[in-house]
């Protein structure tokens, strides 16, 4: 515990590093799937290697449009999203991405979504041989996969996998057999047990799991008395649905082993202690993203300034003390 | 963080706004506006209306809570900008025809000043607004009430065209574009797309715009498109 000194030498004694299957997250806080890009967007605002991670746009083998018509909807402290996993597909991410990706010196994630059983095992082995010939090269790209077996805008695949745990198992170990590199499972708030879901991922040799995904749910238009996205329902996402992801966290916390990628909401620094105090080693930040440009660097400005407030040293102190 | 200088009711649920400060951007680009804390989740993209020594300028509808607090802010007021964002329009020489359709003028009076003797259509479904200050900067000011602006305009006449305005007005340039270019016209025609958009900087993708190279960003690779790139569903 921190009890003198001034707080600018308080912050250098600050241990805000967290540690998933061997790969180092020089903070929690890493920026989540679907909101970041690929990173390059939010770099020209600041330097995103100050970051914890960052977690890619959502990959598929196969390049995907996206949904039709309206894909976003503002709701009450939230938003609902059907982009539908709009993505260049794995082939071209790995030839035009991995470039800059090399550059980063921060922990990256490769978010790996699929129509089909075979889309996914066939992009986590394409990762993988990508990693291995850059790993004798010396020129690592990818430090881990996500794998997301939960996204509720695909009409296949996606949450398919995510709702029942007898479902997902096959998947899980499909794509633990297909790669060798760090692998988190990226759960779904409307899987029947999060916490049973959980438990099968580690069962199944995931190093991690993340959670929550986005809750499904709806906004109808009552002048044209139809919903406002083709594909009926969204993804909700934002502060409305911290509570939820918090209590989940929490839950699987209370059953696994493995280390918990939190998110769902987060907003703010003291959100950020929440989801450690859950449980979760490292969180992810979605739509605050949106909320502020210069998410990152402010939230672990004010991250920092907690802990140094509440004579915090490391969060290891605090995580999982609920 | 700007100030608000004054925020000016000009018609039904339209007004426009003053920010104090030094602002960049070009034509035809936008920036992502906030003057609330948490909620509204997202910032709201408006385009630049005018640049000058006083700050600058945007005009917008009221049409959901964002902008209805927008409505609420007087001098003094604080409002986060984040920008310039997005492709604007090209910085062309020739003919060159401006049409705007309702709010869809805003972008056009910083077009008509940068290319001095344009011709400017503006057509409204009611009450018409801002037309004197285009006047100043336009060689012919054509404005329409309560009809078609599009149907004042012969595209054949211009090298190009710019267009800003509601989705159907749009899919109808972009087909008079194509009709003047079957008939042996070299018109290009640019159309400045609004949609919904999150981080305004490409990254989320919620602003996809179909194109016929694929699907594009309103907000980066746009918002202003060449009308026969833009793929209209609907």
């Amino acid at each position: 515990m921190i009890k003198n000194g001034d707080s600018s030498s308080l912050n250098t004694q600050l241990d805000l590093s967290a540690n998933i299957a061997g790969i180092t997250f020089k903070n929690p806080i890493v920026m989540a799937s679907g909101t970041f890009g690929f990173g390059k967007e939010y770099a020209k605002y600041y330097d995103i290697n100050e970051l914890g991670g960052i977690s890619g746009k959502g990959l598929t083998l196969q390049p995907k449009a996206g949904n039709q018509g309206t894909r976003v909807y503002e709701t009450a402290s939230g938003m609902l999203n059907s982009v539908g996993l709009e993505n260049p597909g794995i082939p071209a991410f790995l030839e035009k991405e991995c470039a800059y990706w090399e550059t980063l010196d921060t922990a990256r994630i490769v978010n790996l979504g699929g129509n089909t059983f075979e889309d996914y095992v066939t992009g986590a082995e394409l990762i993988q041989q990508d990693a291995d010939r850059r790993s004798d090269s010396g020129r690592k790209a990818v430090d881990m996969i996500e794998l997301n077996i939960s996204c509720p805008n695909v009409k296949e695949g996606g949450i398919a996998f995510g709702i029942r745990t007898c479902d997902a198992r096959e998947l899980v170990r499909a794509v633990r057999r297909a790669t060798s590199l760090p692998l988190s499972v990226k759960l779904s708030p409307n899987a029947e047990d999060v916490a049973d879901m959980a438990l099968m991922c580690q069962e199944e040799g995931a190093d991690a799991v993340s959670l929550i995904n986005t809750i499904s749910g709806m906004k109808i238009d009552v002048r044209r008395r139809r919903s406002v996205f083709n594909n009926l329902y969204a993804g909700l996402s934002g502060p409305a649905i911290k509570p939820i992801a918090l209590r989940m966290v929490h839950q699987v916390a209370k059953r696994v082993e493995i280390p918990i990628i939190g998110m769902g909401g987060i907003s703010s620094a003291t959100d950020i202690i929440e989801f450690i105090m859950a449980g979760a080693t490292v969180v992810q930040v979605g739509t605050y993203n949106f909320m502020n440009l210069r998410a990152g660097e402010d939230l672990l400005r004010d991250l920092r300034q907690f802990m140094i407030e509440e004579n915090i040293y490391s969060l290891d102190e605090i995580r999982g003390i609920v | 963080m700007g100030t608000v200088i004054s925020n000016e009711r000009l018609a039904d649920n339209v007004y426009h706004l003053r920010v104090g400060g030094e602002y960049g951007g070009e034509m035809g680009q936008f920036y992502m506006l906030r003057a609330w804390g948490a909620y509204p989740v997202l910032s709201r993209p408006l385009s630049i209306h005018q640049v000058s020594d006083e700050g600058i300028d945007f005009l917008y509808h009221v049409v959901g809570e964002g902008t209805e607090l927008f409505s609420q802010l007087t001098p003094g007021d604080s409002i986060n900008l984040e920008g310039p964002f997005g492709s604007g329009f090209p910085a062309v020489t020739g003919r060159v025809a401006l049409i705007g359709g309702g709010i869809g003028i805003a972008p056009l009076l910083y077009c008509a000043r940068e290319l001095p003797g344009s011709d400017v259509y503006l057509g409204f479904s009611r009450e018409p607004y801002r037309t004197e200050e285009f006047r100043s900067h336009a060689a012919r000011l054509t404005v329409d009430v309560g009809g078609l602006i599009l149907d004042n305009v012969d595209f054949a006449e211009y090298d190009h065209v710019f267009v800003c305005g509601p989705h159907p007005m749009l899919k109808a340039a972009q087909l008079k574009g194509i009709a003047a270019a079957t008939a042996g016209s070299n018109v290009n025609v640019y159309l400045s797309l609004e949609n919904r958009m999150a981080c305004g900087i490409g990254a989320c993708l919620v602003c996809s715009v179909s194109c016929k190279d694929g699907q594009r960003k309103a907000c980066a690779d746009g918002p202003v498109f060449l009308a026969e790139e833009v793929v209209f569903h609907d």
